[in-house]
């Protein structure tokens, strides 16, 4: 009777032992995972996500790593990242300076997302927001040189729009105008086109991150000519009359 | 008899040929290479009848398929889903509720023939013993992957998992998910017989959870006349889900939830105990 009550008591005692080490290593595992997860939310710049994608925290949340976006893309623009890859593994990116995002106007690899990882009901093209073109590097492009390369504006299928060229005055000739290619955060979609085409052995233009390549204006900042033209004149009766402070006598 | 019992491979010689014995094995093989030749046809022949992968697919542009547990790692993270990837999910559970949840791990999941190769290997070069973890353990990998998908916001177990990055890797370009799939492969046959699919792979304890309600289940109806060869617990890749239905007084079916209807004691037997049934079939042939 009590070798018995000791037996199933020992047999009690090595379940537990096993139960907590099971618990114990998957807690481990999980934290590793949780870790590991959180960090590899870190994209390279150098990998774009598809149109339509959700900010890349909640991008790694909603991606089940299908590929049926990759599988919709007709030019096979979209790759699947594998183990060891540029993106996080198994979720979809392209990079631009190899081939970029031709900009379908019927969007089909965010109509493809089974989850809503792309948004599906992106309502053209136009309102992709893949990434930011940047000109990284105003001392080798060559228009910045006074040169009339213009090939990252020639190629834009947003010309004019995403990428307009900024006349300047030449300090170097004295009579030659610069003429600066200028992106436009407003109708850039990052589709890569420019970086893609850029002359240069390494692009000036690279198609950053959003996060990457945008700064923020704090909140709280109201910009005067901006309210001016919201309320339609301005938000002050008149000019201010400033009183005129000068030494005595001047 | 006594003595015929007592080699069991004499007398599985004897009976029927060798595809007749290995009906079932031969089937499930047939089942996973299908799987995986349905989902190649396209990108190496062109021919689009399923797209996508094992955690979710398109099939011929209308059937929505999706892993359920990577959905259920995407509600932890916080996602709420579309629509086509929940019905795609819903299909799935409904389809292995009916044929044995974890008929997706011996009749789809690439993996099995990884570790079946594995295990087969053991057998032949009769390498001992070595260490399981608990059978508890892939329930609580399936809670903490659950958790860390919460704490992250991402869904956790997909940047490791050997199985998605198996199959994925095939579809898509392999990188170095083949490290992994060695890895595995070496687990099991080094370091833990049957180790990664019945004590790991919380993938498989996602459809085991299924397997719980599941209605085909392998039972052995002509218990009786067993004659403890032991074949079916040599190639039995969950030895412990027979004893009960084989051996216990009570319904004769398989209600394990790890039993994962790969069939190979159906096959293995030569007393013709086992056969496939409904679970709430408690009748017994003699």
């Amino acid at each position: 009777m009590v070798r018995d009550t000791d037996r199933s008591q020992a047999a009690r005692r090595q379940f537990l032992a096993r139960m907590a080490g099971a618990a114990c290593g998957a807690a481990l595992v999980g934290t590793g995972l949780g870790l590991y997860a959180g960090r590899a939310g870190a994209l390279p710049a150098s990998a774009l996500r598809p149109p339509g994608a959700l900010p890349e925290d909640e991008f790694l949340g909603a991606c089940v790593r299908c590929g049926l976006c990759v599988r919709a893309c007709p030019y096979e623009t979209l790759k699947l990242s594998a183990l060891g890859g540029a993106a996080p593994t198994g979720t979809p990116y392209f990079e631009a300076r190899k081939v970029p995002c031709e900009m379908c106007p019927d969007v089909p690899c965010a109509k493809a997302c089974p989850t809503g990882a792309l948004d599906k009901a992106i309502p053209s093209i136009d309102d992709a927001r893949m990434g930011l073109a940047v000109i990284v590097d105003q001392e080798s492009c060559l228009n910045y040189q006074g040169l009339r390369c213009d090939v990252c504006y020639r190629v834009c299928p947003a010309i004019d729009k995403a990428i307009t060229l900024e006349p300047r005055h030449n300090e170097r000739t004295g009579r030659h105008t610069l003429f600066i290619p200028t992106v436009h955060s407003d109708a850039c979609t990052g589709c890569g086109k420019c970086e893609r085409s850029c002359v240069l052995e390494e692009a000036a233009i690279k198609v950053l991150p959003l996060k990457q390549a945008k700064g923020r204006i704090g909140g709280h900042y109201r910009l005067g000519w901006e309210e001016k033209k919201k309320a339609g004149g301005a938000l002050i009766p008149e000019p201010l009359q400033l009183p005129v402070r000068r030494p005595d006598g001047q | 008899m006594s003595g015929a019992s007592m080699t069991a491979g004499r007398i599985e010689s004897a009976r029927g040929g060798l595809i007749a014995r290995n009906r079932w094995l031969l089937a499930r093989r047939a089942s996973q290479l299908g799987v995986l030749a349905l989902f190649l046809l396209g990108p190496l022949a062109g021919v689009w009848i399923v797209k996508g992968n094992l955690s979710s697919s398109l099939t011929l542009g209308v059937l929505p398929l999706t892993d359920p547990y990577v959905l259920l790692q995407s509600l932890a993270a916080g996602h709420a889903l579309a629509g086509t990837a929940l019905a795609g999910a819903a299909i799935v559970v409904a389809f292995y509720l009916l044929v044995g949840g974890r008929a997706y791990c011996s009749w789809v999941c690439p993996m099995n023939m990884v570790t079946d190769g594995a295990a087969w290997l053991r057998r032949r070069l009769g390498i001992p013993g070595g260490r399981t973890p608990s059978k508890q353990f892939r329930y609580w990998l399936l809670g903490a992957t659950l958790a860390a998908s919460f704490g992250a916001g991402a869904i956790a177990w997909e940047l490791v998992n050997p199985v998605s990055m198996f199959h994925r890797g095939l579809l898509f370009g392999v990188g170095l998910a083949w490290l992994v799939v060695l890895g595995v492969f070496l687990y099991d046959l080094l370091v833990s017989p049957r180790g990664w699919c019945g004590h790991v792979c919380p993938v498989g304890a996602a459809y085991s959870l299924i397997g719980k309600a599941s209605v085909l289940r392998v039972a052995a109806p002509r218990r009786a006349a067993c004659d403890d060869c032991g074949d079916c617990f040599r190639v039995c890749p969950e030895v412990q889900v027979i004893r009960p239905a084989l051996k216990g007084t009570g319904t004769p079916v398989i209600t394990a939830a790890n039993c994962t209807n790969c069939a190979r004691c159906i096959d293995v037997c030569h007393a013709n105990v086992f056969r496939f049934t409904h679970r709430f079939d408690r009748r017994e042939a003699s």
